[in-house]
């Protein structure tokens, strides 16, 4: 399994190379692995199968008790079935369609880095694994759509993907770790679906919450659908892997996961039903106003997620096996119609759907292709995707707490603009009159054709024969998003009911629709309050605020004055130090000064008066004589309380001082008044503030101990251990070698750095 | 002692701030040089006060006689005050030299870096 998952980043290293080295046949060869993972993930179907679930654990750090672990259940496996067998004709398709482009090899390798992640993702047991793998794939999906990084549009929408996913990465990484504590202190996923009483933590809702953040931004939610249809500035074999399998189902796999832990909360509930119902609806709306062949596909991927992520959240058993029968077909036959856009897009040279017409003669694979994923695209008989439907509506009858009416309306409106629009992606470039295209049309080589072919082939075995699908992976997949066994029958006839209705409501108006389509695609031309108004101009706001925001605390905080700096510096440690002064002090503080001789007193007054002189003074000559005075006051309390040591190098480096001072100083200009009495008054009062925080300092923390000093212990060692009798010398030259070898470092960069001043001074001069 | 010594200290930090919330270069060496010695004074003055007990040893002793100060915050203060001296021996010089190139004492008109 460990194998499996790195195999993909394995690869990643060596694909450049090997696509340099094998050429034409370069995406054939690549797409082995994934077609090796996909062999080696069916070999786990008949385990899964019979309803066990596995988990492998690999110590990484046994002291630690950290692990690597991975667990197979149906759900796991059938979205690793998903990645790699979509990924394999990925892979090949790939080879034709950026066949000869300079940056293929690169490609390749961020293309198994993304399958990689995504793999690790869906596999991972352990919740921080998991998290770690989110974020890889957000970070080579940001590559892979900035994949034509010449282009501005495509930098720009590659920026706004990831900025978007990993901003609810981030979120999500707070609601896991607050799982985890929910949970117990259990960091699996095992271990948290298996936790009770987790709805009783006291943060339950902001868990929730940071955790939908997360997988909605991920899935493409309302809000958060608009980078989604903008990821399509990438190549088309990224989109069709994107928007297929992976990276924005990866919110759903999570929804999915943590739906028998979660399913209980009502907050759950409506959250999921209520967005997901309106991204469904959504994604239709804006799939009906839009002419690109990718553009189409994309809104529609916008409404499948919201599809799921409702499904999910009306929780029924009914509702779930919905959810994973949808995910399934949509999986199958999204892949196939991107391959078929991009085949469209490769061959004609234009992406508008309303400028091709009558290719059926010159691509009629494709042309067969994209009819039969398209029936199942709209959910038609006898197709994969009516079974799935046919559940959904019925799932959406349901819904709990009132939500039925609400959930069933939007499935039936959504539905009646996705019929139209699979009419149009299948029908509009394919009949008719043959319109004059960029590019002379035609059919695509065997290597884009592959993919379409085999995954329409299966929509339409699947939905002959439901039982191969329900018993294989359906309904592990069920039992483990659901929590309890059950068995799941796929059949495409279930009698005469509701959804049969429904559908067939939906089928009629749709095809009224896509008779109307040049009609309604006018009227939406214009509506342009929804590019006014419309998420992703919030999106824009919300950036420009941030730029906003930023320069105007530059602007504020550092806005290059000096004193400034110092100033927001002072206050905020008076501010800090002295609220948490007042909440631990609650005794009145001592003022014991009866202990004092009168010289002791003679010197600290000469210290205080030398230092307010140095301040108010006009000559510079009486300012450095008052900071000797100050200097050698301080040397003196040093003697004086039994520092003799520091008494004599206070001495020694205040004689240098002042000579240092009197040497430069007197280079330099007169002592000039350049603030005004305003602001003199302003420094001191900050400066006083900061004085008397110190004193209070001092007096509160005089009788504090909070620990046994090693000091004693050092005075021990001293003689015997470091054999010197000045104890302070001893610990600076033995105890703390090293600290004094750092001063000693410090002092001779400082005397580098004068020397070469100095240096460069007599240089300017030569000069 | 301590009481007093809280209060000189005070004194010392609010007139190092002051000096260097001033806009001239000197003044803000002159406000360095005294928040050096404010430090290693409060460090000096928290570790308790105590008169005529050094830290050192008789010869042929182990301990030093009746009681001791406690040395290690003179040995950290000492590390401290001649880096201190370092510092401000670097910061003189360039200041200095500031001076020579941009022929302005006021740092209010030093703000952007091409001067």
């Amino acid at each position: 399994m460990l194998l499996a998952v790195l195999s993909g980043f394995i690869l990643c290293a060596l694909a450049p190379w090997l696509t340099r080295s094998f050429g034409e046949r370069a995406g054939w060869l690549l797409a082995l692995l994934p077609a090796a993972l996909f062999v080696y993930f069916l070999t786990w179907v008949p385990a899964i199968a019979d309803g066990e679930s596995v988990i492998i654990t690999y110590p990484w750090i046994p002291g630690l008790d950290v692990n690597l672990s991975f667990l197979v259940d149906g759900l796991s496996l059938l979205f690793a079935l998903l990645i790699s067998g979509i990924g394999t004709f990925i892979i090949i398709y790939a080879g034709g369609y950026l066949h000869g482009h300079e940056y293929l090899p690169r490609f390749y390798a961020i293309m198994f880095a993304f399958m990689a992640s995504m793999l690790g993702l869906v596999v991972s047991d352990n919740i921080i694994t998991l998290f770690v793998f989110w974020e890889l794939t957000s970070i080579t999906s940001y590559m892979l759509i900035g994949f034509n990084h010449e282009d501005k549009n495509a930098r720009w929408y590659a920026l706004q993907g990831l900025i978007v996913t990993v901003a609810g990465g981030l979120a999500l990484l707070a609601g896991l770790v607050m799982l985890a504590v929910a949970a117990g202190g259990e960091y699996t996923l095992s271990g948290i679906l298996a936790a009770e009483d987790m709805h009783a933590a006291p943060f339950f809702t902001g868990m929730l919450l940071a955790i939908l953040f997360g997988t909605f931004t991920k899935s493409a939610q309302v809000p958060f659908h608009f980078w989604l249809p903008n990821a399509m500035a990438a190549p088309t074999p990224v989109s069709a892997f994107l928007h297929s399998a992976t990276m924005v189902k990866a919110g759903v796999y999570l929804m999915a996961r943590l739906n028998p832990a979660m399913a209980e909360s009502d907050l759950w509930f409506y959250m999921l039903g209520i967005f997901g119902a309106l991204t469904m609806l959504t994604g239709s709306v804006m799939a009906l106003r839009s002419t690109g062949v990718k553009a189409i596909l994309a809104y529609t991927t916008i409404m499948a997620l919201g599809t799921l992520t409702m499904l999910i959240g009306i929780g029924t058993e009914g509702a779930i096996i919905a959810a994973m029968t949808f995910l399934l077909a949509h999986a199958l036959y999204k892949a196939a119609l991107f391959m078929l856009a991009g085949a469209l897009d490769h061959e004609t040279g234009t992406k508008d759907v309303t400028k091709m017409g009558g290719l059926r003669h010159v691509m009629p694979i494709t042309f067969i292709a994209a009819c039969v994923a398209a029936l199942s695209l709209a959910g038609l008989p006898p197709l994969f995707g009516f079974i799935a439907k046919e559940l959904m509506f019925e799932a959406t009858l349901g819904a709990r707490g009132g939500m039925a009416v609400f959930t069933a309306t939007l499935a039936v409106l959504s539905a009646i603009m996705i019929v139209a629009m699979a009419a149009v992606f299948a029908l509009r470039p394919f009949t008719g009159a043959r319109k004059e295209t960029p590019k002379t049309p035609h059919e695509a080589p065997p290597s884009m054709l592959a993919g379409p072919v085999v995954l329409a082939g299966l929509s339409l075995i699947f939905g002959l024969a439901g039982f191969i699908p329900a018993m294989a992976i359906v309904q592990p997949a069920v039992a483990a998003v659901f929590g309890a066994e059950l068995s799941v029958e796929l059949y495409l006839w279930h009698g005469i009911n509701a959804p049969l209705m429904m559908s067939i409501l939906a089928v009629i108006l749709g095809l009224v629709l896509f008779w109307k389509w040049d009609t309604v695609l006018d009227g939406f031309k214009r509506l342009t309050f929804i590019d006014r108004f419309g998420a992703e101009r919030g999106y824009e706001r919300f950036m420009d605020a941030i730029v906003w925001v930023a320069e105007w605390q530059t602007r504020i905080l550092q806005n290059g004055y000096m004193s400034n700096y110092l100033l927001v510096i002072v206050l905020t440690i008076v501010g800090l130090t002295g609220w948490t002064l007042l909440g631990h002090t609650d005794t009145p503080m001592p003022l014991a000064l009866a202990d004092v001789n009168l010289y002791e007193a003679v010197v600290a007054a000469l210290v205080v008066a030398g230092a307010v002189f140095a301040s108010v003074t006009r000559s510079r000559l009486g300012a450095v004589a008052t900071l000797g005075i100050v200097g050698f006051g301080i040397a003196l309390i040093y003697v004086l309380f039994s520092a003799p040591d520091l008494g004599t190098t206070q001495i020694m480096v205040e004689t240098l001082t002042v000579i240092l001072l009197v040497l430069v100083l007197f280079r330099l200009p007169e002592f000039i008044n350049y603030s005004s009495a305003g602001t003199r008054v302003r420094d001191a009062a900050v400066a006083l503030s900061l004085g008397g925080l110190m004193t209070l300092l001092i007096l509160a923390v005089n009788d504090a101990t909070v620990a046994e000093p090693i000091s004693d212990t050092l005075v021990a060692w001293s003689e015997p251990e470091g054999h010197g009798r000045n104890i302070v010398n001893v610990i600076l030259v033995d105890f703390r070698a090293l600290d004094t070898l750092g001063e000693i470092f410090v002092i001779g960069l400082a005397a580098i750095g004068v020397y070469a001043m100095i240096r460069f001074r007599a240089e300017d001069k030569a000069q | 002692m301590e009481t007093l010594m809280a209060f000189v200290v005070g004194a010392l930090f609010a007139a190092s701030i002051y000096m260097m919330l001033r806009r001239s270069l000197v003044k803000l060496v002159i406000g360095l040089i005294l928040l050096s010695n404010s430090a290693n004074l409060l460090i000096f003055t928290v570790s308790g006060l105590e008169r005529g007990l050094p830290p050192l040893i008789a010869p042929g002793e182990t301990l030093p006689a009746g009681g001791w100060a406690d040395p290690l915050p003179q040995a950290l203060i000492l590390t401290a005050i001649v880096i201190g001296f370092g510092v401000l021996a670097f910061a003189v010089v360039l200041i200095h030299r500031a001076y020579q190139v941009v022929k302005e004492d006021d740092l209010d008109k030093m703000r952007s870096t091409d001067t």
